[in-house]
């Protein structure tokens, strides 16, 4: 097996200079519908005969399922039914699941529950008003179990076990070493060790997960969602309800954001098909704020690290050693996936070669952990980060002098790095200088030292540079295990271009794609870039899995990059054979014709032409003029597969390319901390992505500021917090703390443009934005700021009290 | 051994008919009387642009107008809004093809991106510039903390916002 082949499928032309459409601030073509309110969102959807459910959710973090008495409220004027853990167990398979088989998960709590917030019981009635008030009168009695909240007790001999048949609490461990960690370590001048805690937060879009179940024609059920990206997935979806995969038809919604929090968001769908298979009639469930908080199907990252970096006395890096322990909550659906992300980038933008990576999984009374923008390498960004900082107080440099001393540079590409995984092409000292510039890094050093002096003020400075992978290979969800149950190498995207006969553009996507992201405009910005017709006038749907092609979906930063593949390949063919008409019609040969602003004309003789409309017409009415052979109708699909993967190899030394095409980014920011009320400000901030070809400068400067905004969040605002009895205590915003336009300051936004040599337009993903890096550099600036009271952050969210307590202790002590 | 809370079987379907005026048209509906007001938009008058975000009075996405000002529809019954006013984003425009100057500013601007905070900060966005509560970048933030967007980290809409005044030219602007 080779790890190192050469791409041999979808190498896309070398780009050409100048795009019409590409890499130009164009408006949104999904925006005018969202503007007039009418984002047909799942609850927008009126369907006849329609019931509603609700949820009774787990008041207690583990028990066992005594009784539920439903007869109070079967005897409510308009509740039809009552289904319980009983129901699925007697008529459901469990829900999909990458992890153990020996964690098994239903939709409804079967025999025990294992958080609070888990469903216990469903009540399903002619209005959401009667549903809840029937969840408000069911009786249960549960026998409580001895819990487990903190993972390292978890762990422990004797700890309750969380599943019976899995043995322990230990959902998973692996350790994997590339080149000779010890010896790094040993002949490194300087180790800098640290203990870091990453808390819990999670996507929260302002739309909850929702599903409407229907029972429709020749018993297919159809269910209509806004979570479940993986058009290929409904076939497991099929297999937890115990029906041909043929008879559930899936149709994507809208999302009002997703973030990853929809990303196999698989329960709310799942749930609402049985519950339409049991009543037989249409059901709606869609989460309410506490359903979402406590019970979404996942939370994110919440891992604690013993982590190590070796250094030279001139600041290069001689490896990293990571001990990770994770959090995983009840249920592991995802496997350790949000790791194999962390392995993609494991040396971050840095040049060196021994690294090892310990992971142990805990299983806890909490919510189950999932994606969240990063997939868990935004978390490993953090922690190299938050090790080359200290390093650098250490040796005296400067954070960009020890960063720029390590970076891998333009010329070494394409590289690969300790792991296996390869990274296409940066140019990560561009990055720096342009970041550099742009805030004028020298004038706040002054600044910072004149206003600690003259007006007691505490300024810091914080400067971070970090990876963004993107376009996942499905490799990395199991290469962790030597024998894997599904070792799954296919992670596509399909598009379908029509010409109608009067020769306007349809574009059928094939998955769940409106998600808050740009997927409408990039699909037609690439069409209008090959036909040379205003995106505008293209029309977008997307296939229900009755007809959908091959289809992965947003995730991990790949859509942008695969649409534009599918939807070029499709346009390829479909422009072979407008040609081919014209070149029949007007009697040339086809290699003298070339398609211009929506015509096919000669080349150099422009005048003898026709346009799309009349061709179109040949195509579907006038089959005599066609050329022979030639079937009627203007319609080309394409499945575009991942550019470039490669297998891991069978002994796991090296787990193959799975997450090449790499974008890098730089932040600054310039942060004011008071220290008696632990209170910051921003002074300012830039921040610098390069994501190769820019498709829409303007959206993708929106997902950078956005992701920004989430990384602030789950830096100084945002945790998901159990008490040590396993109570949940963030079940309302007003515990839960989405940052506001207050909080969130204006970043201003810089682009490089590498391109990538294996994509399409050498387009990478961006779409994680800024979460990769903000979280680094806010605690930097943190730390800078309060320096003199030996601020270290090594927990985030960061909170005021922390912060105040540092500036205390550090008085007390003087 | 923990037990759920048992609560007697006594549900509240008391209606009453209500009379108000949405988006400039006098409607009339018998409503029972525990329908929050976001959910008689909605359901009711088939107005989605309503969206529920957290129906506890924090995320602000079913903002709506109310005699003018901006108020939380999720944390008012229907019944209460008897013989007020109510304007929607639908009032500003509900043709996709003819877009409001305010609406048009945040198409401009990018000033979304999933759309489901959209209608209440174009409403919001409609009121502080009347207020003339829009002449600084902090003073639009602070405007607008009242409702939360998890998509665009705000500048975008600070942008739409200030746009949008100068569409309006201070033929709306200024208090």
């Amino acid at each position: 097996m080779t790890t190192t082949q050469e791409p041999t499928v979808n190498a896309p032309a070398k780009p050409t200079a100048g795009y019409k459409y590409i890499g130009t601030d164009r408006k949104r073509v999904e925006d005018p519908r969202l503007l007039v309110g009418r984002g047909n969102y799942i609850a927008d959807m009126k369907v006849q005969g329609l019931l509603h459910a609700a949820i009774l959710r787990s008041p207690v973090p583990h028990a066992r399922i005594d009784s539920i008495d439903t007869s109070e409220a079967l005897k409510i004027p308009g509740v039809v039914a009552v289904l319980t853990g009983e129901d699925c167990k007697a008529h459901m398979n469990p829900c999909m699941n990458f992890g153990p088989p020996t964690i098994a998960q239903y939709p409804i709590a079967v025999d025990k529950v294992r958080y609070v917030g888990e469903a216990v019981a469903v009540v399903v009635a002619e209005s959401r008003y009667i549903a809840e008030d029937g969840v408000d009168v069911l009786d249960v009695e549960f026998s409580d179990l001895p819990l487990v909240t903190d993972p390292k007790a978890a762990l422990e001999p004797g700890a309750a076990p969380l599943h019976e048949e899995h043995g322990s609490n230990l959902a998973y461990e692996r350790t994997f070493e590339f080149g000779d960690i010890a010896a790094a370590m040993a002949d490194a001048d300087l180790v800098v060790s640290d203990t870091l805690h990453w808390g819990r937060s999670a996507g929260m879009p302002m739309e909850t997960s929702g599903a409407i179940a229907r029972p429709g024609n020749n018993g297919v059920l159809e269910v209509y969602c806004n979570s479940l990206n993986f058009s290929y997935l409904q076939f497991l979806v099929a297999g937890a309800l115990k029906i041909p995969s043929n008879k559930l038809k899936m149709q994507p919604v809208a999302a009002g954001g997703s973030f990853g929090s929809k990303f196999t968001a698989h329960k709310v769908p799942t749930l609402t098909a049985f519950l339409a298979l049991r009543t037989g009639r249409p059901v709606s469930y869609v989460e309410d704020r506490l359903d979402h908080l406590m019970n979404s199907d996942h939370h994110a990252s919440d891992r604690y690290y013993e982590a190590r970096m070796g250094f030279t006395k001139d600041g290069m890096i001689t490896g990293l050693d990571i001990d990770v322990l994770d959090d995983y909550g009840a249920y592991l659906q995802f496997g350790t996936g949000t790791h194999g992300n962390a392995l993609s980038q494991l040396t971050g933008p840095y040049r060196f070669r021994n690294a090892r990576y310990a992971l142990r999984a805990a299983l806890t009374n909490k919510c189950q952990q999932g994606a969240y923008r990063g997939f868990g390498s935004e978390v490993h960004n953090w922690v190299l980060e938050r090790l080359v900082d200290q390093a650098a107080t250490k040796l005296g440099l400067a954070p960009e002098d020890i960063r720029r001393r390590n970076f891998i540079l333009p010329e070494e590409f394409p590289y690969k790095i300790p792991g296996g995984n390869l990274y296409d092409s940066g140019n990560y000292p561009a990055v720096l200088d342009k970041a550099l510039g742009m805030i004028d890094i020298e004038h706040w050093r002054k600044e910072k030292a004149r206003l600690r002096e003259e007006e007691g003020r505490h300024i810091g400075i914080g400067i971070a540079t970090t990876q963004e992978r993107s376009v996942f290979s499905s490799t990395e969800f199991w290469f962790w295990f030597d024998e894997p149950a599904f070792p799954i190498t296919s992670s596509p995207e399909s598009a379908t271009i029509t010409i109608d006969p009067a020769g306007a553009f349809q574009l059928q996507l094939h998955c769940q794609a409106m998600w808050g992201n740009s997927p409408e405009t990039v699909a037609t910005t690439v069409l209008a870039e090959e036909f040379g017709v205003e995106p505008e006038t293209v029309n977008v749907s997307y296939a229900d899995t009755s007809r959908a092609l091959p289809g992965t979906g947003p995730g991990g930063s790949r859509f942008t990059v695969m649409v534009a593949g599918a939807v070029r390949g499709a346009s390829r063919k479909l422009k072979k054979k407008l040609i081919d008409i014209a070149a029949h019609s007007l009697e040339v040969s086809a290699d003298d014709l070339e398609l211009v602003d929506g015509q096919v004309q000669v080349v150099g003789a422009p005048e003898r032409s026709l346009g799309i409309p009349e061709l179109a017409g040949s195509a579907y009415f006038f089959a005599l003029n066609l050329p022979p052979g030639m079937e009627s109708g203007l319609e080309e699909s394409h499945t575009y597969d991942h550019p470039y993967t490669t297998l891991p190899a069978a002994d796991r030394s090296d787990l193959g390319v799975f997450y090449p095409i790499m974008g890098h980014a730089c932040h600054i920011a310039v942060l004011e901390v008071d220290p008696d009320t632990g209170q910051t400000s921003f002074l300012d901030y830039v921040a610098v992505h390069d994501a190769g070809t820019v498709v829409n400068p303007k959206s993708l400067g929106g997902h950078v500021t956005g992701g920004a905004a989430q990384g602030l969040g789950s830096t100084l605002y945002e945790e998901l917090v159990y008490d040590a009895e396993g109570q949940f205590k963030s079940s309302t915003f007003l515990d839960y703390l989405v940052p506001t336009a207050n909080e969130v300051p204006p970043f201003r936004i810089g682009h490089v443009e590498t391109p990538s040599p294996y994509t399409e337009f050498g387009i990478k993903g961006g779409g994680e934005g800024g979460r990769m890096v903000t979280p680094s550099v806010v605690s930097s600036a943190i730390d800078d700021a309060l320096a003199e009271y030996g601020m270290h952050v090594q927990q985030l969210p960061v909170k005021p009290a922390d912060i105040v307590a540092t500036v205390q202790n550090a008085r007390a002590g003087q | 051994m923990t037990t759920t809370e048992h609560q007697a079987a006594a549900v509240d379907t008391e209606t009453r008919t209500i009379t108000l005026r949405v988006n400039g048209r006098d409607v009339s509906r018998t409503v029972e009387t525990r329908t929050t007001l976001a959910d008689f938009l909605r359901d009711d008058l088939d107005l989605v642009s309503v969206h529920l975000g957290c129906e506890h009075g924090v995320c602000g996405c079913c903002t709506i107008l109310l005699d003018g000002e901006s108020v939380r529809s999720c944390l008012m019954l229907a019944v209460q809004a008897r013989g007020h006013e109510i304007e929607t984003v639908e009032s500003l425009s509900a043709d996709q093809n003819a877009l409001h100057p305010i609406q048009e500013a945040f198409a401009e601007e990018q000033g979304l991106q999933c759309g489901f905070c959209t209608p209440a900060m174009v409403l919001r966005c409609k009121e502080i510039i009347e207020d003339g509560k829009a002449r600084t970048d902090d003073e639009v933030r602070h405007e607008i903390s009242g409702i939360l967007c998890r998509c665009t980290g705000y500048q975008n809409i600070v942008n739409a916002v200030q746009n949008a005044s100068r569409k309006l030219g201070g033929k709306e602007a200024g208090a």
